[in-house]
């Protein structure tokens, strides 16, 4: 982050998130023997590989102001065909990933056109996606596929040594090319800047003659992708597909998008954040794990309340550039 | 300048939308090197005009020249792509984007196929340079003032080979330092030989740095002249339609009657000092009852803010307000209606009709809310209601039950005025309640308004046909540049003696 | 095409005739679909089952009927059904005899106080912070079924308390009590908007908010009443949920009935867009959807394959009122005859 403007208002949220998880890591470390560890650290990632995935692709939608809520099913599907096509229809994996990959651009890019064609509302567009994806699902099978296939085995049980003792998988390594694609995407390419522009004033990014369809479009198709990659990623994790998984996956998507301090009203924020986001998700999860009496579900709570929180945080923000740009423009002399 | 053939030319040229005419053969013609003004009142064709030229609407009848070739640009981009680019009152750029971006974005450029962020703040330094403007090109736009913003926008067309530039209002929201700085800009601009098309409805910012005005009238061509050679006085009376001769015969209306008391005890709303920053200036206003109080100005010169200012919808930072003498606190349109007042607002359908709802549920709303929800009107009370001020008012519609949406104009403004009649008011503030609307329901209108002063209410009435407020009235608040500047009552009260306020300074 | 027009003005008929074409479709293909039969009194048979089945979304349809009136949107009543499933399920207990813990009708009260308390949460967040409806309600979608699971400490809670199935299970007169709490909270709740100004209020503030302010009406409070009313009827819903199988699962009860509840306000009449509002139109939506379920049902395929039905129903619903879609049609057509002027010209 070269740009001197960025340390400023823009990237204050993400660096609330650093901090908050720094303070989180940090009391699970003196509360719990134990916790500090590098290897505790990496696991962060390596547990939460697919829904790092996810979210970054959850990223550029949200910076473009919109929203998919199709993103948990979208990952059940790929589980779910994923597994058919291996273990029922006998493909290979080099057949497999790249239809599995290709089905999920194709539904994310469905869903953009009928967005930016029709106006539909980003919601219930991606909220029929989700039904539509989890009926597919069923429609692949019914029941559970477990995947034997000896790369995907290969997979989840490969470690790659990262420093000492402590290793990482390969799924961490995908995610954190995924970040580090997102992260150019958004902030080198002309289509990332058209991201940032849409958020920021879509009919002013039409009048400045950026192309708004195409870009509008190509993000969903992104988001589906990355719904489909993190669906491979997941079945490495848990060598499954079925049709329940990645229910309500959305929602932690969203919710470490807007922890990563990316506005929900678009056109501020960044992967950068998404990574705080997801590593503060994680830690929660670790937390009460730990603390071991408290019931898991309670980090749905937590996330709940942080999303409550950094929505209000972004509110203040937004109430504070209305009234800078108020005082800006001045009119005649009064008072 | 005349002798060489115009960089644009427009000529007779008509556009037609559904059920209006908004320009009927209207001529424009721009030279390189000049700034040329485009002026009119509301529904003058202004608008449309510049839609048409830079692509927003497409024009029905007559041709359009760019240097000696025609041209029908279909859209925003086409006309940018021809040289033509416009800069909007509201300023079309990314506010959570940096400034240089805004300048660049959609033409990047790249070094090994990514942005060079580098090479991009540079260029945008050196092309806000050229305007003069050393701004620190990181910071986000919407940190920046609007005066910036403008030159951002204008920043971000020049950079494209642009011919023809035209300013939509960008002054309305600036102060006046800001203002002379766009100007220099803008005559920078002018004298390296860009096509300038300016539009504003302060006069005297015409007067500072328009070359050339074109003025137009109800859709109509009016006529074209040199800024030094046209009085101000003739221009106000022009965009009127009227000519400077007409004027010494005063018409003397219907308000002659009240005209005798000229002087207003300010019994029923009495203003001191009453103000808001980027609104209008602090001002003093009295309304008595069954006065008529008319306030009279070009569009834009602060009549609406000051209603919104007495309905509460604005706050105001200072001053203050009593009704019927006592103090009194208008935070929210609930306070003024709770004190008796009632607005109806120039823009109908934005801010005044339902359209979905019936014409019986827009006739009583407010009447409803001002019982509050729970002393609800039976629906049998509300067609009698509805009916009678149909009656009351001849809103021309065959029931109560249609959809507003498919009155007319007039008929939709009737029915503003008939909502706040069903409550009963004790203040009544009509902003440009005839525009739009045809001769016969503008003398039904007026008509109404004669009739309720007559019955003791206070009006304010609104409106850019000075004859209009004349007639009503029986004093006349003249508003310019977004402040009060005078009180004109007796013998002062001609369209003459409006337009001379109007035409001379603060 | 002008016939058409007059047609699809009329509100109520387009749900109507979408439930008549789907139940004469059920008539040829589904066999005994209208076949009703008595037994023990009661009567039995798909119709009733339908009827019985759309009552948990028919209460969440008359709160988000007039949610969406005011253009917002309550994506949370899924979980607010499971929280309030676990509060009463909590409150009563699952001791075996069937003894409750608290008394019945307190426990029911709690459970809908609860819920109405995450209605009035989001109205605060909509009409006070100012958030979008979808975020703002997001949140709580998303804490709403922790707090559920919390509530219920993570289990399937099962009750034995007799008198508390009459909700879901019980009869009266031959139907199923819970059309008859359907039927009073419908009535209620047009009485209640219908007969005072607020159903007006309502709508005014989804047509045109600027003038519904200046028109003096609170759109502030509406909203927020709206929101905590929603809220309410969530309660309600999961009241029935939760009696009809006799457990709270605070991971599953009211799972995705948002999606349905919204469907079924939308194929009733009521635009997303907000506005005016049709609470017996969202009724008949609401058996829409069911009616589709239980026809999927009695098809032997996989009731998940619902889901896919569902998602083509949204959004062929929702391009049907894409006023882009309209517009683009007529401008299409526009286009065209422009072109042919100019042709001709």
């Amino acid at each position: 982050m070269s740009r001197k403007g960025l340390i400023n208002l823009r990237s204050l949220p993400s660096l609330v998130t650093l901090g908050l998880f720094l303070l989180m890591f940090g009391a699970g470390s003196l509360s719990f023997p134990g916790f500090f560890s590098l290897q505790n650290f990496l696991n962060l990632f390596i547990d939460n590989a697919y829904l790092l995935v996810l979210a970054v692709g959850m990223t550029l939608v949200i910076v473009a102001g919109g929203i998919d809520l199709s993103v948990g099913s979208m990952l059940a599907l790929s589980t779910m065909l994923s597994s058919f096509l291996l273990e029922r229809a006998g493909w290979k994996p080099g057949q497999v990933i790249p239809t599995v990959l290709a089905v999920g651009l194709a539904l994310g890019a469905f869903m953009g056109y009928m967005i930016h064609a029709f106006s539909l509302p980003p919601f219930i567009v991606t909220l029929a996606g989700l039904y539509l994806a989890r009926g597919l699902c069923y429609v692949v099978s019914i029941d559970a596929i477990g995947i034997k296939n000896e790369f995907w085995q290969g997979m989840a049980n490969a470690r790659i040594p990262a420093e000492a003792a402590n290793s990482v998988s390969p799924s961490v390594i995908i995610a954190l090319a995924v970040v580090a694609a997102g992260g150019f995407i958004l902030r080198s390419t002309k289509f990332g800047r058209t991201i940032y522009a849409i958020g920021g004033n879509e009919q002013s990014a039409v009048l400045m003659g950026l192309p708004v369809a195409r870009t509008k479009v190509g993000i969903y198709a992104i988001s589906g992708f990355c719904s489909a990659l993190s669906g491979i990623v997941f079945s490495f994790y848990t060598l499954a597909g079925y049709a329940l998984n990645g229910r309500g996956m959305e929602m932690d998507a969203i919710a470490t998008v807007v922890i990563g301090g990316t506005l929900l009203t678009g056109g501020v924020g960044g992967v950068v954040g998404t990574v705080f986001g997801v590593l503060v998700y994680g830690t929660i999860q670790v937390l009460i794990m730990f603390q071991g009496t408290l019931n898991s579900w309670w980090t749905r709570i937590a996330i709940g309340f942080l999303v409550f929180l950094f929505c209000l945080l972004q509110r203040v923000f937004e109430a504070g550039r209305g009234k800078s740009g108020k005082d800006g423009s001045a009119g005649p002399a009064s008072c | 300048m005349s002798e060489q053939a115009p960089i644009l030319e427009m000529k007779k040229i008509r556009k037609e939308f559904p059920g209006v005419l908004a320009l009927s053969g209207v001529d424009f013609r721009l030279w390189k090197g000049e700034v040329h003004a485009l002026m009119g009142q509301n529904g003058a064709g202004k608008s449309t005009l510049v839609k048409v030229l830079t692509g927003v609407h497409r024009h029905d009848g007559g041709e359009m020249l760019l240097e000696g070739r025609p041209i029908r640009p279909d859209s925003p981009l086409a006309a940018q792509k021809l040289g033509i680019n416009a800069v909007y009152q509201e300023i079309n750029l990314c506010p959570n984007l940096s400034v240089a971006e805004n300048v660049f974005i959609g033409r990047e450029p790249l070094r090994l196929g990514r942005i060079d962020w580098k090479a991009m703040r540079e260029k945008a330094r050196e092309v806000l340079g050229r305007l003069n403007l050393s701004v620190d090109v990181t910071r986000t736009l919407s940190s920046c003032s609007i005066a910036v913003q403008q030159m951002v926008a204008i920043a971000r067309v020049l950079d494209s080979a642009a011919k023809v530039l035209v300013l939509d209002e960008p002054t309305s929201s600036l102060d006046e330092r800001e203002v002379a700085q766009l100007f220099k800009v803008v005559r920078k601009l002018r004298d390296e030989g860009m096509a300038i098309l300016f539009i504003t409805h302060f006069l005297d910012q015409t007067y500072q740095i328009a070359d050339r005005i074109t003025i137009l009238k109800n859709g109509e061509f009016v006529g074209e002249y040199e800024a030094a050679k046209l009085p101000k006085l003739e221009l106000v009376a022009k965009m009127l339609g009227k000519e400077l001769s007409e004027f010494s015969q005063a018409s003397p209306g219907e308000g002659e009657k009240s005209r005798t008391a000229s002087v207003s005890a300010g019994e029923l709303l009495r203003a001191r000092g009453l103000g808001r920053r980027g609104g209008v200036a602090p001002f003093d206003l009295d309304l008595d009852g069954g006065e008529v109080l008319g306030l009279a100005g070009l569009l834009g010169s602060g009549r609406t803010e000051t209603a919104r200012l007495l309905f509460g919808i604005d706050k105001a930072d200072c001053g203050e307000i009593s009704v019927k003498g006592k103090p009194a606190q208008i935070g929210s349109p609930r306070a003024a209606m709770a004190l008796g007042i009632g607005f109806c607002s120039e823009d109908r359908k934005n801010e005044g009709i339902f359209a979905e709802l019936s014409i019986r549920e827009n006739l009583i709303l407010a009447l409803q809310t001002k019982l509050g929800a729970f002393r609800f009107i039976a629906p049998k009370r509300q067609v009698e209601i509805a009916d009678r001020l149909i009656r009351e008012l001849g809103i021309k519609t065959p029931s109560s039950s249609g959809e507003a949406k498919q009155l007319s104009g007039g008929n939709q403004q009737k029915v503003m005025l008939a909502r706040w009649l069903a409550t009963d008011p004790g203040i009544l503030i009509l902003d440009e309640p005839t525009r739009g609307i045809d001769v016969g329901a503008k003398l039904e209108i007026m008509e109404q308004i004669l009739n309720l002063s007559r019955a003791g209410l206070g009006l304010l009435f609104i409106s850019s046909e000075f004859e209009e407020v004349l007639r009503c009235s029986g004093r006349v608040a003249v508003f310019k540049d977004k402040a009060l500047v005078a009180q004109l009552a007796g013998p002062e009260m001609t369209e003459s003696g409006i337009m001379r306020t109007i035409a001379g300074g603060r | 095409m002008a016939f058409l027009r007059n047609l699809s003005r009329k509100k109520i008929f387009w749900p109507l005739a979408a439930l008549v074409l789907l139940m004469c479709f059920n008539l040829f293909f589904t066999p005994n679909f209208f076949r009703v039969e008595i037994k023990e009194g009661h009567l039995y048979g798909n119709v009733i089952d339908i009827l019985k089945n759309s009552a948990p979304i028919m209460f969440l349809a008359i709160g988000l009927t007039l949610v969406i009136a005011t253009k917002g949107v309550d994506i949370s009543v899924g979980s607010v059904v499971a929280i309030s499933a676990g509060v009463v399920a909590m409150l009563i207990g699952g001791d075996l005899k069937g003894v409750p813990k608290n008394p019945i009708l307190l426990s029911m009260a709690a459970a809908v106080l609860v819920a109405t308390l995450a209605g009035m949460w989001n109205g605060l967040l909509v009409s006070r912070v100012g958030m979008q409806p979808v975020i703002a309600t997001l949140i709580l979608l998303v804490a709403g079924r922790g707090i559920a699971m919390v509530t219920t400490n993570a289990m399937v809670v099962w009750l034995y308390a007799k008198p508390f199935a009459l909700l879901g299970q019980g009869y009266l007169l031959g139907l199923p009590f819970s059309l008859y709490m359907v039927a009073f909270l419908l009535l209620a709740t047009m009485l209640v908007t219908r007969r005072t100004a607020l159903g007006l209020f309502i709508e005014a503030v989804g047509i045109n908010p600027t003038a519904a302010r200046f028109a003096g009406i609170n759109a502030r409070n509406i909203v927020f009443w709206v929101y905590a009313f929603s809220g309410f009827c969530a309660g309600i819903s999961g009241l029935v949920v939760c009696s009809t199988v006799m457990s709270a699962d605070g991971n599953n009860a009211g799972d995705g009935y948002e999606m349905n509840a919204i469907l079924a306000v939308v194929l009733g009449g009521t635009s997303m867009s907000g506005g005016k509002f049709y609470l017996m139109g969202s009724m008949v939506g609401a058996l829409i959807v069911q009616t589709l379920t239980t026809t999927i049902y009695a098809f032997n395929v996989p009731p998940e394959i619902a889901f896919l039905v569902k998602a083509v129903v949204v959004w062929v619903v929702s391009l049907l009122q894409s006023p882009d879609l309209r517009s683009g049609m007529a401008g299409f057509l526009g286009r065209r005859s422009e072109g042919g002027k100019e042709a001709a010209a």
